[in-house]
């Protein structure tokens, strides 16, 4: 059994014209956002027309990228280094505002009284700010729109802060389900029941459902929904199939999963869960990107000879230079710690995963929030 | 009467409610909390509201049903033994199908209902009603009691994340588009006064980097916005600290002469004394490596300044490098212990 993976080269990815959407997928507080930019950043800096959607940056690290609004709509990213006339891209961002991105969707599916209607709903509007999966719904709602637009021929997605990196494959269907839902429509519409077989059943406890369902949410809620899906009737359909488009975008093979994890326990199995997933969905699987990895440049130097020195060097006398030499060698035998450690988790997945490409990306000293901060990230993406 | 032979920082409180971004090991800092709690001598009772199994895959047992099951026992404080850590994964269906039972005896309508989806229907619909159910269980719990006394000594929740938790635990705007009168609107007035009341704390665990730091901030200065008088903080629990950060004044970072050379220059005559002065490019290496340390470490004292700034009781807790097993559970506990968070 293999426990060298194959590397995974991400300039290779981003230089194949080929490759239309990048998605960087991974757990909560692995780096995902950083990283998406950086290799949107690195792609623009190699020629391509790049635009980045992100979902929830850091503040600084919007800013840097130009973003100081979440308005929705792509800005051009200045600072991008174009290199020579030959190779000149671009790089734009953009922060998803998931309320707009609902809005815009009804107006384009209803006449501006219906639009107006809808968008007045309590139901609605509850729907489009909070309900759970609305988030990343419309994020690969902007995902289809910005590929339709055909603007630019890199774009590369950073997944919602999920409670779980699933949840963004699951959550479109589960909201397009539940809005396109037969549960909803009879809740709303008992009349047009009517003799269907099959639902006798629930037509004669129609009352009691209903009792209890008032009861719970009660008959304000419920009249707010029954005019909500009244006013969208005519748009449920739409709903699963734009849900459906972005499904199908995702599986072609001009998309790139990027799974993100941080050399820790939970962030890989996490990872490992994702990319079962994507497997058995026949999504196109890019690799993992191990990020903040730490390595050391005295790597020759093992943990335990350096620890040996630095208790020597405490029997010796005090000195300056002893207690800075005791310091130097005890940090560097715990990195040494740190790093075997993450070897060791690195090759517990590809052991589990041996054709996963992976490729690891160093820790930053300090957090990164400027374009400079991206290029070292990008620097590497080279084959090495 | 059992009285607890000393101080801590939470005396009196009865539901722990532990929040933190992602990443930052949440589900590990509310058991090992609740660990610590039992190590009083009372049982505790740690509950997941997100259904994620993740105390499960801590406490490494089977995926928890809605049942409160016994998954360890905290270590004896000298010569009292350690009370139990029961645990519990609360969904909103089972909480629903639990609380109609109890309201209106409809255990058979319950099942049918959960049969034609009408439960997961209502959860999903009704803004606030799952959030409702599932601060409603552990407020439940925290009360209740059996033959005079409470039966859990605290109750430790792991919460939703902290960019999520004031919306979850605001109770009284959630349901504000439900039922106006009605069971869950007195029920949501019962469990708003729980979780506004002093004998409820929220702790955030935060790492030492500027995103965590930043929402574990915004996460205090949102809860005092919460209702009409806010709900009250907890602690700010700081994970995953490495033996150098824990170091602190005394860490690598602050050995650091200041410049690369004299650095460079001091480490090489510490090399050569130590039997290492044959390798000529190591000093320049290793005053690299010291380098990198000392410009994390200083803006981590920023970062940690500034959640001091808080003003809440701040706890470090080290970094767990072989993974979570109950014996790093109760190394965990007893940092919390030791430093006053139980």
């Amino acid at each position: 059994m293999s426990t060298t993976p194959a590397p995974l080269v991400i300039d290779q990815l981003i230089d194949d014209r080929r490759t239309r959407i990048i998605v960087c997928c991974g757990s909560g507080g692995v780096g995902k956002t950083t990283l998406a930019a950086a290799v949107g950043l690195r792609a623009a800096e190699r020629g391509r027309h790049v635009v980045v959607l992100t979902v929830d940056p850091a503040r600084r690290l919007a800013q840097s990228m130009g973003l100081t609004s979440l308005d929705n709509t792509p800005r051009p990213v200045t600072g991008v280094r174009t290199g020579g006339t030959q190779r000149s891209g671009s790089m734009h961002a953009m922060m998803l505002d998931m309320k707009r991105t609902f809005d815009e969707i009804v107006e384009s599916h209803a006449d501006p009284d219906r639009a107006a209607q809808i968008l007045a709903n309590p139901f609605y509007q509850s729907l489009s700010s909070s309900f759970a999966g609305t988030q990343e719904y419309m994020a690969m709602e902007k995902l289809g729109q910005l590929r339709r637009a055909d603007e630019w021929d890199l774009i590369v997605v950073d997944t919602p802060p999920s409670r779980s990196a699933l949840d963004f494959l699951d959550a479109p269907q589960r909201l397009g389900r539940f809005l396109d839902g037969r549960l909803l429509r009879l809740l709303v519409a008992p009349a047009k029941l009517g003799g269907r077989t099959g639902l006798k059943v629930l037509n004669a406890s129609f009352g009691m459902v209903t009792g209890v369902v008032t009861k719970i949410i009660g008959s304000q809620l419920l009249r707010d929904v029954q005019t909500f899906v009244s006013a969208m009737d005519t748009m449920f359909g739409g709903f699963r199939e734009r849900a459906e488009y972005t499904y199908r975008l995702l599986r072609a093979p001009g998309t790139a999963f990027l799974v993100i994890a941080a050399p820790e326990p939970d962030a890989l199995r996490e990872a490992s869960y994702f990319v079962e997933r994507l497997e058995r969905d026949g999504m196109p699987l890019g690799g993992l990107i191990l990020n903040r990895v730490h390595r050391s440049p005295a790597a020759r130097l093992s943990a335990a000879r350096s620890l040996a020195a630095a208790e020597m060097l405490q029997g010796l006398k005090d000195s300056e230079s002893s207690a800075l030499g005791i310091a130097a060698l005890r940090l560097h035998a715990e990195r040494m710690r740190q790093a075997e450690s993450e070897r060791r988790l690195a090759r517990r997945f590809t052991a589990a995963h041996p054709l996963v490409p992976v490729a690891q990306v160093p820790a930053q000293p300090d957090d990164v929030h400027d374009l400079n901060g991206l290029r070292l990230i990008g620097a590497a993406f080279e084959a090495n | 009467m059992l009285v607890s032979v000393r101080d801590t920082d939470w005396d009196g409180v009865r539901l722990h409610v532990v929040s933190g971004k992602g990443g930052t090991g949440k589900t590990t800092v509310a058991a090992a909390l609740a660990l610590a709690l039992a190590s009083n001598g009372r049982p505790v009772l740690l509950m997941e509201v997100e259904g994620r199994q993740g105390i499960a895959q801590v406490f490494d047992v089977a995926p928890l049903p809605y049942e409160e099951r016994r998954v360890a026992v905290a270590p004896a404080d000298h010569d009292r033994p350690g009370g139990d850590v029961f645990a519990l994964a609360v969904d909103p269906q089972s909480a629903l199908i639990e609380y109609l039972e109890m309201f209106y005896n409809l255990r058979q309508a319950g099942r049918a209902l959960t049969r034609l989806g009408v439960l997961d229907f209502a959860t999903t619909i009704a803004p606030g009603l799952s959030d409702v159910l599932l601060t409603g269980k552990a407020a439940e719990a925290a009360r209740r009691k059996s033959g005079g006394s409470q039966v859990y000594g605290a109750v430790v929740m792991d919460a939703p994340p902290t960019g999520r938790i004031s919306r979850f635990l605001n109770v009284s705007s959630e349901v504000s588009g439900l039922a106006k009168v009605g069971p869950i609107r007195g029920h949501a007035d019962t469990v708003r006064s729980v979780i506004a009341s002093p004998q409820t704390v929220v702790h955030f665990v935060s790492l030492l980097e500027e995103m965590p730091v930043q929402e574990t901030l915004d996460g205090i200065a949102e809860l005092q916005e919460v209702g009409n008088g806010g709900i009250r903080p907890g602690g700010i629990v700081v994970n995953m600290m490495r033996e150098a950060e824990l170091a602190g004044s005394k860490g690598p970072g602050r050995a650091s002469l200041g410049s690369k050379t004299r650095d460079t220059h001091a480490l090489e005559m510490a090399l050569k004394a130590a039997g290492l002065g044959d390798d000529q490019g190591l000093a320049a290496d290793l005053a690299d490596e010291l380098a990198d340390e000392a410009r994390t470490a200083r803006s981590q004292r920023a970062l940690r300044r500034q959640l001091g700034e808080a003003g809440q009781p701040c706890y470090e807790l080290p970094l767990i490098t072989d993974g979570i097993d109950l014996a790093a559970l109760y190394r965990l506990a007893q940092a919390l212990r030791e430093q006053g968070a139980a």
